[in-house]
């Protein structure tokens, strides 16, 4: 306790982080959108089933997964020394290390890098770090334009939409609307155009080209930063990774200072977790590496930009700080039974699902995020899949503590049943008369509402309706009531008096 | 063996008949149960909800009443969760606490596993001729690895049909007070639960978690489908095929007027 | 003032006071008990290869050096390429028998994107491939040549010796150089945005030729 009050030294970050309504309000929005629904369904449910076919054929996965989970916990507890070594190593290579405390300040940093170019467009390769920091608009503020080139994002980017999803931020348009999207907003296309994906990947190839082949500024994040080598790696499948990585003259990597790995042999335990959990592939099409500047070969600017934004906060809370170790690989969301039903604009996070409902409340702080840690069933299944083995029950569960001990002073109908309820129960006489209480009031309460205790038509001892704040429970279930004899009064009548 | 029976506050409260069918089958079996009277509730849902000030003096509570039993039973796959894997965290800072939890959590079983692993029964003699389905509550399955223990039991009851439920894995949207905070994503759960339930065409749907059967059984009920729930607890005391009733609230209830 | 890479570094400090003065990243316990090595018959281990590229919808064809020229030549008429680029260092016998225009690139003389846009088909070597994963990893050594040009053409035909053959994908890292610009091909370019079903060919190089070579 007396350790988290050292917390708010640390500044928490900021960005599209958080939702600006409470995520039951958003959720409730989003699972009555009909189209919604079918589309996060089909797509789940059809990776869900190829990831874990693809898991199954490695009989080392356990193994991966471990050394995989130690790795990050080895880079966590080390980040400085590490991160100075990848300084050193980047630099000596060629490239130009850049630190920001912050989004705006990674913005700033980022925009005045691409005006030293002179070039008022850059062509960006997926990245969720600049999505979380809205590079985007800072540069539109700024008079740039920033392509993006992932399918998927182009999509969003097209529709001026939200993104829903870590690897697919996409996923919630089908076929069709992409189809649609595509004949509104691509100059190039005409109706001949149909929703076969081929046919679109084809359209959002020769929409593309000219941009790869003549935009002399580049945008990316990465997946690993290799700290003995100074090396950065991005994983994708399309080539759109290797046509900015490769073709521009300058390239600018915005890097989270958690996506550290101490040395190139440990990336043979990511590089077999990372592309069989999110695309449920032996290996992803592309994977490009790069250390610093080569001559003659890729961009000879080459600048990297280690962001801070809320993580050194994360990392300061012993629990929380294992959600630094994800890799963003969107297994945990695809299995998610709570995201499969909402999609990924109801958390109002760039990171949605499991992961986004722990790490987005610690990037900015419980406080300005208190709804998604109860965003969740605790079912565990995202536990299961994680490819680094993040607990998210427990650190939601973790959050949810933190935000209740931070409200601790603040008066709360919940504070006051939850203490109420715990009173009761540490004392067994307390706890009989409240078992007897409930037995009694029950019956007269159930004739009071609306004059029936079991619905008409309804199972025995079951409620209908009951009136707020029970009323959530009973807008979708009927109610169970106590039973007449609770298990204590039947013990005591056939087994004695117990001990 | 002295087992000590944990019955669970929702099942003393709500469901006795569970706590009676595992009194019934653990004592067919000759063994001597215990129900220690002073015990309350495992503080599952204070912690589960953040309330870890308000859950220890119950984490204290269950350790006083229970340290002195051989083995303990309670049929509830998540009250065992929750003291076997969160126990120890919350007692983390008093390192008394902490010994004594460390001592004692392993002993604390769910129903299947004292009767598979430590007594190495399968066969109860129990007789169900019904079509029953089973679906894996999430504690169960996932945090204490139940796998297919309760099925095992379940397969040997004679008679009975027991028919797999579709996605059984999937979570069934209760989540103890994610019930009420999500009302509407778990409704959507509840939904597709009640949907693979139906798909299976059984007349009993069986778990191990009461909290969770109450939440599937409201759906169940709320669309008048017939179909009964139960701890499969019960379906093993049952040596005549039948269930007990379900049970009626205490006092005498007002004839219902259906008013609306 | 102090500078944003003082301050991160004081945060970093501050948030990792639980972790003691004299632990070292190394003292940090991780277990390697995952499997470092494969199958090591070097016939299995290419039919291995063989299966997993196919997988990805890359065709793959067996030949012996002295075909190479053969079978270069038979796929580029196939597709009808007209022009072919490689990099400086490939033998000539390894397209021995084609009839187009041949570019050969080069760190001193690289041709301009435009030309790189316009030519049909490129050929390569690799650096090493990864059997169980079905991957060639070009490291822009010998037969390869830099990253642009196995990137801008529509069809890629790589060719792979048997002993360029790792099982696995850590035997594999420890046969490459880290600090080299490595790009790991698995198959043609895909995408699985669109309702993750993934589907072949956008921007990279649409079709993938994977010559095998005793
Ligand atoms: S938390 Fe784990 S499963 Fe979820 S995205 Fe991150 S690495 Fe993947």
């Amino acid at each position: 306790m007396t350790e988290r009050r050292m917390l708010p030294l640390l500044p928490h970050g900021s960005g599209h982080l958080a939702p600006p309504q409470a995520f039951p309000r958003r959720a409730k929005v989003a699972v009555g959108d009909t189209q919604l629904r079918a589309n996060i369904r089909r797509a789940t449910h059809t990776i869900r089933d190829k990831r874990a076919h693809v898991v199954d054929e490695v009989d080392d996965w356990e193994e991966l997964r471990e050394a995989g989970r130690a790795l990050k916990e080895r880079v966590a507890r080390h980040l400085p020394e590490l991160l100075e070594r990848f300084e050193q190593a980047a630099t000596a290579a060629g490239a130009t290390v850049h630190w920001a405390r912050d989004a705006a300040e990674a913005n700033r940093i980022v925009t005045e890098l691409v005006r030293a170019t002179g070039s008022d467009e850059v062509v960006k390769v997926k990245s969720m770090v600049t999505q979380e920091i809205e590079l985007n608009d800072a540069l539109e503020r700024a008079g740039i334009t920033a392509y993006e080139t992932d399918l998927a994002e182009l999509i969003v980017q097209l529709d001026r939409g939200e993104q829903s999803h870590i690897l697919v931020p996409a996923i919630h348009y089908n076929r069709t609307e992409i189809r649609e999207i595509f004949r509104r907003e691509m100059p190039d296309t005409d109706d001949a155009l149909t929703s076969d994906p081929a046919v679109l990947a084809e359209a959002a190839r020769r929409h593309l080209r000219r941009k790869f082949l003549s935009t002399k500024v580049a945008v990316s994040g990465a997946n690993f930063a290799v700290a003995d080598t100074g090396t950065l790696v991005v994983l994708e499948s399309e080539g759109n990774g290797r046509m900015c990585l490769t073709l521009p003259e300058t390239l600018i990597s915005v890097v989270g200072i958690e996506k550290i790995v101490p040395t190139f042999a440990d990336l043979e335990v990511f590089l077999q977790l990372l592309p069989r959990s999110s695309t449920a592939e032996r290996m992803n099409p592309y994977t490009s590496t790069w250390t610093g500047v080569r001559e003659g070969d890729g961009p000879q600017d080459v600048h990297i930009v280690l962001l801070d934004n809320g993580r050194s906060a994360t990392l300061a809370d012993t629990v929380g700080r294992q959600a630094l170790a994800c890799i963003r690989c969107s297994a945990c969301l695809n299995v998610c039974p709570v995201y499969e039903r909402t999609g990924g604009i109801a958390y109002g996070s760039v990171y949605p699902g499991p992961i986004g409902a722990i790490i987005s409340p610690q990037l900015t702080g419980v406080e300005r995020n208190k709804s998604l840690p109860y965003a969740s069933s605790l079912c565990g299944a995202c536990y299961d899949v994680c490819p680094v083995k993040i607990n998210i029950p427990e650190v939601l569960v973790h959050l949810r503590q933190t935000g209740v001990d931070g409200a601790r002073e603040r008066p709360s109908a919940e504070r006051t049943a939850m203490r109420t309820l715990a009173w009761v129960m540490s004392d067994q006489r307390r706890y009989e008369n409240a078992l007897r209480a409930a037995r009694t009031a029950t019956g007269p309460i159930a004739g009071l509402l609306a004059g029936k205790r079991t619905p008409p038509g309804g199972p025995a001892g079951t409620l209908g309706h009951l009136p707020w704040p029970l009323s959530a429970w009973t807008v979708s279930r009927d109610a169970p009531l106590p039973a007449r004899q609770s298990f204590r009064d039947w013990w005591r009548k056939t087994h004695g008096e117990a001990r | 063996m002295r087992i000590g029976l944990f019955v669970t506050c929702v099942n003393d409260l709500m469901y006795p008949g569970t706590g009676q069918a595992v009194v019934t089958i653990l004592e067919r079996l000759g063994h001597t149960v215990e129900f220690p009277a002073a015990q309350t509730c495992c503080g599952q849902m204070h912690a589960n909800s953040g309330y870890r000030a308000e859950a220890l003096p119950l984490v204290r509570r269950f350790v006083d009443v229970f340290e002195g039993y051989e083995a303990v039973v309670a049929p509830s796959g998540s009250c065992v969760a929750m003291v076997r894997d969160s126990y120890p965290r919350l007692a983390e800072g008093d390192a008394a606490l902490s010994a004594r939890v460390a001592e004692l959590a392993p002993r604390v079983y769910e129903l299947s596993e004292l009767l598979v692993d430590v007594l190495g029964v399968t066969e109860l003699g129990a007789v169900f001729p019904h079509r029953v389905t089973y679906h894996t509550t999430c504690h169960g399955l996932r945090m204490l690895r139940l796998g297919d223990r309760p099925e095992r039991l379940l397969r040997n009851v004679s008679g009975i049909d027991l028919v797999e439920l579709p996605a059984a894995d999937e979570c069934c949207g209760f989540g103890g007070t994610f019930a009420v905070k999500n009302p509407d994503v778990s409704t959507a759960m509840l939904a597709d639960k009640v949907r693979h339930v139906l798909d299976t065409d059984a007349e009993v749907l069986a778990a191990a978690d009461n909290s969770c059967l109450a939440h599937i059984s409201g759906g169940l009920g709320r669309l008048r489908t017939g179909v009964r729930s139960v701890h499969y607890a019960e379906i093993l005391a049952a040596t005549d095929g039948t269930l007990p009733p379900r049970t009626e609230p205490a006092p005498a209830a007002p004839t219902a007027t259906p008013t609306d | 003032m102090s500078t944003a890479r003082e301050e991160i570094m004081t945060r970093l400090a501050i948030a990792l006071r639980d972790v003691p003065a004299d632990e070292t990243a190394d003292q940090v316990p991780v277990a390697r008990d995952y499997r470092h090595a494969g199958e090591s018959d070097p016939a299995r281990l290419l039919d291995l290869l063989d299966e997993r590229v196919s997988d990805y919808r890359a065709a793959v064809h067996r030949c012996t050096l002295d075909d190479l020229g053969a079978t270069v030549t038979r796929l580029l008429t196939e597709r009808g390429s007209g022009t072919l680029l490689v990099p400086h260092d490939v033998p000539e016998d390894w397209h021995a028998g084609y009839t187009g225009t041949v570019y050969r690139d080069s760190a001193n003389f690289p041709y301009p994107l435009a030309t790189l846009d316009e030519t049909d088909s490129v050929l390569t070597g690799c650096a090493v491939a990864i059997a169980e994963t079905g991957t060639l990893v070009l490291d822009s050594g010998l037969t390869q040549g830099r990253r642009a040009i196995t990137l801008v053409p529509d069809h890629h035909i790589c060719v792979v010796e048997s002993e360029q053959v790792a099982a696995t994908v850590p035997e594999a890292l420890a046969r490459l150089d880290g600090t080299r610009p490595l790009t790991f091909i698995s198959g043609p370019s895909a995408t699985s945005d669109i309702e993750f079903n993934r589907v072949e060919g956008v921007h990279g190089p649409r079709h993938l030729d994977v010559i095998l070579l005793p």
